[in-house]
């Protein structure tokens, strides 16, 4: 367990006021908040990268504040990798055995054929793209076999398609070795896919810490709503898949979608809140997935109205001011949303 | 868009007046500086070939090339020893009084160089502040040792500041992410940031002999003997004339060029790792 108490830290234009955590053992702990909320700065510190200026950080019954780096055995992945430009893949992966006197090229061997890298090892990191460079990074952490492992925004420099597949790579890390995992990121996407608890950091504090669920739909503040609110990620069973037209089960409701799944598999829909459209009266239309709900809360965004339908499951969308005026929206109504089977993002 | 690449194709066919401005200028530059070398050397083999050769094979001559190599050699590694871990600190530390420190670093290069070797003679000559108490064990005036500290005051600074840049460019992440995988800092200073620094370190180190090769002033002052090359042929100038000494400067700057050329030439295949 990783307990962290009152911990202050100052540091150029941040400040870090007062954060109290406690993960437990083997945990997927993500940490969301919106750039400049000290989300790295807390991992920095959790690591022994830099001192607190109180506070105190214990892993296990152990107090490690005021150990160094090096002997807290906790792996860290920068967002840009932070492979050693001079040594080549296998060197950068060997390096945690080597500081440890130990010589193991099976270990090396193995970690690198489980992140299918095997055929990188001789590659120096300025040839490697940015997922090999991830996954090699991820091999030189893994290899220490850490007791916890550090993620700060580990997906956010990869294109749309690596993100996916290293998303399956972290949890399948995370499932495989059953991991403390602390992953820090301002995707909202990412933390409700990978997360089994999800504190939500802004300005320098822990502002609510609980399940996906209870973040997403309970959001402790305004502050939390507007960050957390926008995306729609719905957890559901697909149960049947054919030429690429998937039926999810969302918790009792089903819902169309575009997508290769497999019938069976638990995935994730995501959902824009533009491609919402909201009537009073069923339209004929294309969209394929069309639901009756109430109107449960509605708030204004500039020219736009952000409503959240409440139909079996929650649902936010975005109308013009003119739209919600025309349609005479109103909170507790009974309301008509659909969207296109091809609007959904499944992963 | 389409203006945009018109715009560039003009620019490719046609020098712009500024860019033509500053290559006549920066030739200018150049020739002053050719000529004047170019000129020395080729006058020397065109008009006095003997006397060079007689300057290659006299032993005072040989010998006080050598001490400058030598001295300056030196001069260099205790630079290294001193400057390095003052660059390190400067790299990767803030604290109040950074920016006097730095400045007080560089005075050295900003003095007259007899202002330094005045300077350095009160410090470590017989009756100076270091000098007097060392006087037993160390003699700094007319010796070797006056000669190194008067190269190493001087040239210092240059390794100095090489060495800063070089550490400012490794990225503190790549030393954390070193630290947490489990090597305690010195290993990682070993491992990863003097590699990634090795060119810096390099070129601040050759600078650093250069300029402690061409010393003259600070070290006439605190060691007229045993003498440097610079000082062998200022001395043969003020005895026996022109003739007498430019022998000896045209060695002198062949030599220092050959070895300089080699070093540049040796270290040309070395990874550049700093960051783009």
């Amino acid at each position: 367990m990783i307990k962290i108490k009152e911990l202050h830290r100052r540091w150029k234009e941040f400040r870090l006021a007062g954060i109290d955590l406690e993960i437990a053992d083997g945990e997927y702990f993500v940490i969301l908040g919106p750039t400049g909320a000290g989300k790295t700065l807390l991992l920095e510190l959790i690591a022994g990268f830099y001192r607190p200026d109180g506070g105190d950080i214990y892993i296990g019954d152990k107090n490690v504040t005021g150990l160094p780096p090096e002997k807290r055995n906790i792996g860290f992945l920068y967002q840009d990798y932070s492979l050693f430009p001079h040594m080549n893949a296998a060197k950068n992966i060997e390096f945690g055995m080597r500081m440890r006197g130990i010589k193991d090229s099976d270990t090396v061997k193995k970690i690198a054929g489980y992140l299918n890298i095997g055929h990188l090892l001789h590659r120096y990191s300025q040839t490697l793209s940015g997922g090999e460079q991830q996954r090699v990074a991820l091999a030189r952490v893994l290899v220490i076999n850490p007791d916890i492992l550090l993620l700060d925004e580990p997906l956010s420099a990869l294109d749309p398609g690596t993100q996916d597949s290293t998303r399956n790579i972290l949890k399948s890390i995370h499932s495989d070795s059953n991991l403390t995992v602390i992953h820090v990121t301002h995707d909202q996407t990412e933390a409700r896919i990978l997360a089994d608890r999800i504190a939500i950091m802004m300005d320098g504090r822990i502002v609510q810490v609980g399940t996906p669920d209870e973040v997403f739909d309970r959001p402790i503040n305004d502050e939390v709503a507007h960050f957390v609110g926008v995306e729609n990620v719905l957890k559901g069973k697909v149960t049947t898949s054919s030429n690429g037209i998937s039926m999810l089960d969302i918790g009792g409701t089903m819902l169309e979608a575009v997508s290769e799944c497999v019938a069976g598999d638990t995935v994730y829909a995501c959902l824009r809140p533009e491609n919402i459209t909201l009537g009073t009266t069923g339209i004929k239309s294309s969209a394929r997935n069309t639901y009756e709900g109430r109107l449960v809360e509605m708030e204004r965004m500039g020219a736009l109205v952000r409503v959240k339908v409440d139909c079996g499951f929650l649902l936010n969308a975005f109308v013009t001011n003119q739209s919600a005026g025309e349609l005479g929206l109103m909170y507790g109504e009974t309301v008509v949303v659909s969207f296109k089977a091809s609007a959904v993002h499944v992963v | 868009m389409g203006f945009l690449t018109k715009q560039k194709s003009a620019n490719n066919r046609r020098t712009d007046p500024l860019m033509l401005l500053f290559y006549i200028l920066s030739l200018v530059l150049l020739l002053f500086v050719f000529v004047v070398i170019a000129n020395m050397i080729i006058g020397q083999v065109m008009t006095d070939l003997s006397g060079l050769v007689d300057a290659a094979s006299s032993k005072p001559v040989l010998k006080s090339i050598f001490l400058s190599l030598y001295a300056g050699f030196l001069a260099t590694m205790i630079s290294l020893l001193l400057g390095v871990p003052t660059a390190y600190i400067l790299a990767r530390k803030n604290f109040t009084g950074k920016r006097f420190v730095e400045s007080m670093l560089d005075v050295p290069v900003v003095i007259p160089h007899t202002v330094a070797g005045i300077a350095l003679l009160t410090v470590f000559g017989a009756n100076g502040l270091l000098g007097a108490p060392l006087q037993p064990y160390i003699q700094f005036r007319d010796a070797m040792p006056g000669i190194v500290v008067a190269m190493l005051f001087v040239s210092a600074p240059y390794l100095t500041n090489s060495a800063r840049e070089g550490f400012k460019n490794v990225d503190p992440k790549l030393e954390n992410v070193a630290r947490s995988l489990g090597a305690p800092l010195w290993k990682t200073f070993a491992i990863v940031t003097l590699p990634l620094a090795s060119r810096h370190l390099l070129i601040g180190s050759i600078m650093c002999w250069a300029r402690a090769i061409s010393e003259f002033g600070a070290v006439v002052m605190i060691a007229y003997y045993p003498m440097i090359g610079p000082t062998l042929i200022y001395d043969r100038y003020l005895s026996q004339g022109l003739s007498a000494s430019r022998p000896i400067a045209v060695l002198l700057i062949l030599v220092t060029l050959v070895i300089f050329i080699t070093v540049r030439i040796l270290s040309a295949g070395w990874r550049v790792y700093d960051k783009d």
